[in-house]
């Protein structure tokens, strides 16, 4: 008789039945709908141990790496600690170490923390005030040995949030924040495979943060970074972006302006979407990202699909701002 | 000999769905299918849903139904499912141009003709509540 735990109770799980099942006699509030693998609203984390590969078949690549599974195939092998998706999250304190602008509405903040922050380059987290304000936002590097968070933040007007962070917090301040989210990020696999990286605004972060993690890790096949805003003073990073380029051979970084008529040298004029799409004839085999306005992602899921990439291969981070 | 006839009855005791190949055959056709549906001009405005992944999502348990697999869709879920598609003008054509790019979907991937025809057959039951007839 296997044994699942989740946070303080255990309960046992017969040989017949599914984690699903296990649960859902024990009471335990657990969302499901479907019970066969298709809907995945199921879905959760195994905190110990690999969950057994039927349970994770449908999944995206990102989410097996972190040992999500589908409770409703799941006949455990081994005593399981699980995590509901919906159990509270925890957060740890950093330090403000670096708050810079990256250009007229950008602002670069670098938090600092004590411990190891254990995360895959392109996940976020939620960023929240001392009164409890909360937002997400996208980590925009790497894991360092110093371990920091590299943040973007767009000044959204009106937004309580975002004016905190340009206007009152300076380096030295604390903020708490959450465990890392979110299934959109490198994993060192098929590294001959082309990859599309498609973002607009402040969606270069977590795009910037994948990037970097597939070149350290020697992806060898095409990488294209189309990054996309209004005016050229909007966009930020060019230089660096240009000079990773000139490094890697098989990195391209296409920065795209979508306002006026004609745009400066060195820059296409259209929207980054667009101009991905026309550029990259087909997307047969390649790893797609898309971040940044949740139209701009949405129609691109869907154009890229039917450009060829597998719906497994297309990972996506829709920026929802909230109302202030 | 009495192998052969063994296999012969293996097959004959086996579902369409575990013949067809379960749950990865789905995996496998549900991409191929679903671009097929995008792609046709004389369909596609009623897979315009926004968000890809639900919408993918669906076409999943479309198949695992039309491959006799495990499913728990009543007559009554067809009805109210479509009901919305029927008002936007859902008729034969837009369910025959479906099954046809099912069919497309399956040869393409060598299933054989006897197979599909069982699909096809298991689509055909579904006709008349999808267009709430």
């Amino acid at each position: 008789m296997v044994k699942l735990t989740i946070e303080e109770n255990t309960y046992t799980c017969q040989p017949d039945e599914t984690v699903l099942d296990a649960l859902l006699r024990e009471e335990v509030n657990i969302p499901y709908a479907c019970k066969k693998g298709t809907c995945h609203s199921c879905m959760v984390r195994s905190i110990n141990t690999r969950p057994p590969e039927a349970a994770q078949d449908a999944l995206k690549n990102t989410l097996k790496k972190q040992n999500y599974f589908l409770a409703c195939l799941c006949h455990p092998e081994q005593d399981m600690v699980i995590k509901l998706p919906d159990q509270s999250e925890f957060y740890t304190e950093g330090m403000v170490v670096v708050n810079e602008m990256l250009n007229r509405n950008t602002l670069l903040l670098i938090v600092a923390f004590k411990d190891a922050f254990e995360f895959n380059a392109g996940q976020y987290v939620n960023l929240q005030r001392a009164d409890g304000l909360t937002r997400s936002y996208s980590i925009a590097n790497v894991p360092q040995e110093s371990n920091t968070l590299e943040f973007h933040i767009r000044r959204l007007p009106g937004g309580k949030f975002s004016e905190w962070l340009h206007d009152e917090i300076k380096a030295g301040d604390t903020i708490a924040v959450s465990e890392p989210r979110g299934h959109c990020f490198y994993i060192p696999e098929r590294s001959e495979q082309g990859i599309l990286l498609v973002g607009t605004g402040t969606g270069l972060a977590p795009l910037a943060g994948i990037l970097t993690d597939a070149l350290a890790q020697g992806h060898s096949g095409p990488i294209y970074l189309f990054h996309g805003s209004r005016e050229v003073e909007d966009l930020y990073r060019i230089d660096e972006m240009r000079k990773l380029a000139e490094q890697h051979q098989n990195f391209h970084y296409i920065p795209c302006i979508s306002s006026g008529k004609h745009v400066s040298e060195g820059f296409t004029h259209g929207r980054a979407n667009e101009v991905a799409l026309a550029t990259v004839p087909d997307l047969k085999g390649w790893r797609v990202f898309l971040c940044g306005h949740p139209d701009m992602v949405n129609q691109m899921k869907k154009m890229t699909f039917l450009k060829g990439a597998s719906t497994k291969d297309i990972y996506a981070d829709a920026f929802l701002s909230t109302p202030a | 000999m009495t192998d052969t006839l063994n296999n012969q009855q293996t097959t004959m005791n086996k579902t369409l769905y575990e013949r067809i190949g379960g749950e990865p055959a789905v995996n496998t056709a549900v991409d191929i299918f679903y671009r097929k549906v995008l792609n046709d001009h004389r369909i596609n405005r009623f897979f315009d849903d926004v968000d890809m992944e639900k919408q993918a999502a669906k076409q999943k348990a479309f198949l695992t139904m039309a491959f006799g697999g495990p499913h728990s869709y009543t007559g009554e879920d067809m009805r109210t499912g479509h009901a919305h598609l029927v008002k936007m003008g859902l008729d034969d054509s837009h369910f025959d141009a479906v099954v046809k790019n099912l069919g497309a979907t399956l040869e393409e991937l060598n299933v054989p003709q006897e197979l599909i025809n069982e699909v096809v057959a298991i689509c055909e039951t579904t006709r008349n509540d999808v267009l709430g007839r």
